[in-house]
């Protein structure tokens, strides 16, 4: 549906050039996006996920065609809508003509029309060829209104709704022409939390229910996890890695996503013997067995990524029976409502673990670690 | 009496105690100041109504008969509506486009916008219609010159409403630019993006858009250009006498230059022209309250991002030079080339041959010259000096003070703004001709005339820095058991100084350029640089004119960086 290819967008960096140590315009250049491709599938939500300043909000506006990349082809349900092939003509379809629709960050409501002029204004504006009858604009207009549950402010000024009014009024203009692809950057960060998790199963409802291939930028990673079909995550304008949700969570490639994607603990190590997929890695805290696909030669340096809630604490001893177990003591703990953290002293460093809140140790207790090999993750050292 | 009754000296020693405790140096300043500001701004429009309704046999409309029953009053009122609404479109035309360019484009020569938008200050509007006069005259404009093999003699006429709307549209259209490109400048670009998103043309974006946002922008600009046109006097004096096209402002001149001078029907003209000017400035304070506020969420996505203009690039490029050309460049290229000529005429060889320093030199030898120099620098340091003085003590009044009243010296000090220079020389004159103190006739009305037009800047600068002052810590020096005179001699003054000075600088400027108010208000001896320039004009010395114009300008032109760079330190916006 959405194929982009070794996307590349620079920014002059003439601003800041006082301060860089850049001699020329040349060396002081932006790479805001560094050789970005990826494909989404029909009806899919992809999202952009990454720290701010990593080329989300770039991407998706060279997508949109608010920002003119300096090479790369983009083409939407075999369209070119943008492309720098060499031998070819290049092409570039201005904004207006490509068709799409966009939710912005700061929604960009037009304050001087009300909620149906908002929704309506992209069915006027169309080419005399396509023009719609007003009364089809209308019920058009009325039905995307309904489905976002705002019929009843269809004749209220815009700027009288409320933040997460605004949102689904925004959305509502967006969808109002059926566009093939739908981008969105950031569009929930202006909400507070409550409101903010609640739109997001909305979006997600009125995204399924339509069917709509859909690009979503966004910095959250809870969000990025309960939303999208596959997640690219950034940095630096590049993607550093693709792929479904868990196997982002479960199966980071680098620290960097490790770190980004949920919390996780860092234990540097070294791989000791290796049999078939089942390594066994030396830290300063004591050996782990775990499994991983990587082919790494014994000897590396490793980081092995263990996220909080694979890690089991336990007041007694299971040792010999299964892998794994570290002695600790409980440093401190926490408690978040729906889990309980702990946070374990193991001579050198500390583990944070988190667990169901029926289980509550005293600090200062002495503890059993047990960690499953199978949820161990081998991330190389970058 | 010997025995004085107990209750006597009681009192006595309870009113000195009470006057002790009234007349501090803070009361007797702030009465003063309060006092003096209040007399600036009233007392010449009480004179102004007092004398143009009151004669020897007590209240009369004689002087609004005389002025209105006159049959050419209907054309004069056509001509001045004319005139100021034409020069306000045009300058709002060409004002918004360019801020337009420069905000949202990608447009080249964005370093010419600077320029062009500061020239307004360092061409006085009277070097600028000479200027034009210069170019555009259908005896002896260059530009005819140059086009008269192709269109004939005298294409070009500067003597008519139209070549006034032309040379004031010019000279206003910098001010509307700044104006617009603060509009532009807040409004969030993702509106129209997404506006773009939606399939929108270009031209759709900015008819269904941009220009429904910017519309109180742009109405509170047009006014106050309709305002600003209708209290020209250099166009319509210099450009519409000659043709006996009457606006406001040059039949109050033309009135009070005939012989005997008919003061009242001045008046009554005056009072007209107050009327038309306040119902401006209201109008557009009653657009600028109800406009909705479109204010809406930006979130940290906000990055102005410049249009591509694509093809249309080379020709908006080509514009705005040629923009550049007809206010900046040729304006002054015409001053330089007659200040180098013996007398006025066409570019040739022989005249280029003839070119010399001969008007420069000759100026330090004109006494008149001297002592206009001389006289504007005194009446420039004069009234910046005593206006920012003033205003630094109201601008506390205003901003700090619970005193009660104090939006009194607010409004007080802000009215002048609404009074055109020319009514202001008027009333001025109706004030000291009466007045025993022998006043008129020396510079000192014209220093009055002066501070009572400036006193809306200097509190404007005033009121601005004093914002940007925290009240703690004049709060925290009286903590300290500082006196309030300690405490403004020694906190606040020196916080205020980089406003006050940019203010002081930029009165300094102004005052260079005054006219109106001067031009009824000198006496022989007594003249200012502008004066002088106006007189040399009406006797035909062209090229020292010029000459003198280009020193002017010089002069000016550096006051007015230091003024803009001292303004944008202390955050403010000249125009
Ligand atoms: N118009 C511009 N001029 C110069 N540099 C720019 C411009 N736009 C973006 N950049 C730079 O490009 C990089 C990527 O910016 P981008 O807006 O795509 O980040 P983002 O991932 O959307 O971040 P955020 O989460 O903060 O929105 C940043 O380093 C930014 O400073
Ligand atoms: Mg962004």
């Amino acid at each position: 549906m959405l194929r982009i290819n070794n996307l590349v967008k620079t920014f002059d960096g003439e601003r800041r050039r006082r301060h860089s140590h850049a001699a020329t315009p040349e060396e002081a250049r932006v790479f805001a996006v560094n050789d970005v491709s990826f494909n989404v599938e029909n009806g899919q939500l992809f999202t952009l996920l990454g720290p701010s300043g990593c080329g989300k909000t770039t991407t998706l506006r060279s997508i949109a065609g608010l920002e003119r990349p300096d090479s790369g082809t983009i083409e939407v349900g075999g369209r070119v809508l943008f492309s720098t092939n060499e031998g070819k003509k290049p092409v570039n379809v201005p904004a207006n003509e490509r068709g799409l629709g966009m939710v912005f960050q700061s929604y960009a409501i037009w304050p001087h029309m009300s909620v149906f002029d908002n929704v309506a204004f992209p069915l006027q504006v169309k080419r005399r060829g396509d023009r719609v009858s007003r009364k089809e604009i209308s019920e058009r207009v009325m039905r995307v209104l309904e489905t976002m549950e705002l019929a009843n402010f269809a004749d209220r000024q815009a700027t009288k709704l409320s933040g997460g009014q605004q949102q689904r009024l925004a959305l509502a203009r967006a969808l109002v022409i059926e566009p093939p692809l739908l981008l969105l950057d950031e569009p929930l960060s202006n909400l507070d939390a409550k409101l903010r998790e609640s739109l997001r199963y909305e979006l997600k409802r009125v995204q399924r229910e339509l069917g709509i291939t859909s690009v979503y930028v966004t910095h959250d990673q809870v969000e990025a996890l309960a939303l999208s079909n596959s997640i690219a995550v950034m940095r630096n304008g590049n993607i550093v890695q693709l792929g479904r949700p868990r196997e982002i969570y479960e199966n980071p490639n680098c620290r960097f996503v490790a770190e980004f994607i949920g919390t996780s603990n860092f234990l540097s190590g070294n791989v000791v013997s290796k049999d078939d997929d089942r390594y066994t890695v030396n830290t300063v805290d004591g050996q782990l067995v775990l499994d991983s696909a990587a082919t790494l030669p014994i000897g590396t340096d490793v980081i092995v990524s263990v996220r909080p809630e694979a890690v089991e604490v336990s007041t007694t001893s299971r040792a010999g029976e299964v892998p794994n177990e570290w002695k600790g003591t409980v440093l401190t703990r926490a408690y978040l409502g729906d889990s309980l953290d702990h946070v374990v002293g193991l001579g050198k460093h500390e583990l944070r673990t988190r667990g169901n809140p029926s289980t509550s140790i005293e600090p200062g207790t002495t503890v059993y670690l047990r960690m499953d090999p199978a949820k161990l993750v081998l991330v190389p050292v970058d | 009496m010997i025995t004085a009754s107990p209750t006597a000296p009681a009192r006595e020693r309870a009113m000195p105690g009470w006057l002790r405790r009234v007349a501090t140096p803070k009361t007797l300043i702030i009465v003063v100041v309060a006092g003096l500001i209040g007399y600036l701004a009233l007392v010449p429009l009480y004179y102004l109504i007092w004398g143009t309704f009151f004669d020897a046999n007590g209240f009369t409309m004689g002087g609004f008969a005389r002025a209105y029953g006159d049959p050419r009053v209907g054309g004069m009122i056509g001509n001045s509506l004319w005139f100021a609404i034409g020069a306000a479109v045009l300058s709002l035309a060409v004002g918004t486009a360019l801020a337009y360019l420069n905000v949202r484009t990608d447009v080249p020569f964005k370093g010419l916008f600077f320029a062009a938008s500061i020239i307004p200050l360092i061409i006085p509007g009277i070097l600028y219609t000479i200027a034009w006069i210069f170019l555009a005259s259908p005896d002896i404009g260059l530009l005819n010159k140059v086009i008269e093999p192709i269109f004939g003699p005298g294409f070009f006429d500067v003597f008519t409403v139209w070549g006034m709307v032309w040379v004031e549209g010019l000279h206003l259209s910098p001010i509307v630019f700044l104006l617009m490109v603060a509009a532009f400048r807040s409004m969030d670009p993702s509106l129209e993006e997404s506006a773009l998103m939606s399939g929108a043309s270009r031209w759709q974006v900015f008819r269904r858009v941009t220009m429904p946002l910017t519309r109180p922008a742009i109405v509170a600009a047009v006014l106050i250009m309709v305002v600003r046109s209708l209290e020209s006097f250099e166009v319509p004096a210099l450009l519409g006498l000659q043709n006996g096209i009457y606006v406001f402002t040059s039949r109050i001149y033309f009135v009070l230059r005939t012989y005997p001078p008919d003061l009242a029907a001045a008046g009554a003209l005056a009072v007209g022209l107050l009327v038309l000017a306040v119902i401006g400035v209201a109008i557009s304070n009653l657009v600028g309250r109800s406009s909705k506020n479109y204010q809406t969420v930006t979130g940290k996505g906000f990055r102005p991002r410049p249009m591509e203009l694509g093809k249309w690039r080379p020709v908006m490029g080509g514009a705005i030079v040629v923009y550049f050309f007809l206010t900046v460049v040729g304006p002054l290229l015409v001053l330089l080339y007659t200040s180098l000529l013996k007398f006025y005429q066409a570019p040739s060889t022989e005249a280029f041959a003839s070119m010399s320093l001969d008007n420069y030199s000759e100026l330090f030898h004109i006494s008149a010259a001297t002592t206009a120099l001389k006289n504007s620098l005194l009446l420039g340091v004069g009234s910046a000096t005593l206006v920012m003085a003033l205003m630094a003590v109201g601008a506390w009044m205003v901003v700090r003070s619970r005193i009660p009243g104090r939006q009194l010296v607010d409004y007080f000090s802000f009215t002048p703004l609404v009074v055109p220079g020319l009514v202001l020389g008027l009333a001025l004159s109706f004030v000291y001709l009466r007045s025993p103190v022998p006043i008129y006739g020396t510079i000192f009305i014209l220093l009055i005339a002066y501070c009572t037009r400036y006193m809306p800047y200097g509190m404007r600068y005033a009121v601005t820095s004093m914002h940007q002052i925290s009240s703690e810590l004049e709060e925290s020096a009286q903590v300290s058991g500082a006196s309030w005179w300690q405490t403004f001699r020694r906190v606040l003054l020196p916080l205020l100084s980089p406003g006050l000075l940019a203010g002081w600088i930029y009165i300094l400027v102004v005052s260079f350029r005054e006219l109106s108010s001067s031009i009824l208000l000198y006496s022989p001896g007594n003249e200012v640089l502008s004066i002088l320039i106006f007189e040399q004009y009406e006797n035909g010395q062209f090229t020292v004119l010029a000459a003198l114009g280009v020193v002017m300008v010089l002069t000016l032109a550096v006051l007015v960086v230091i003024a803009y760079k001292l303004g944008a330190k202390v955050g403010l916006r000249q125009d």
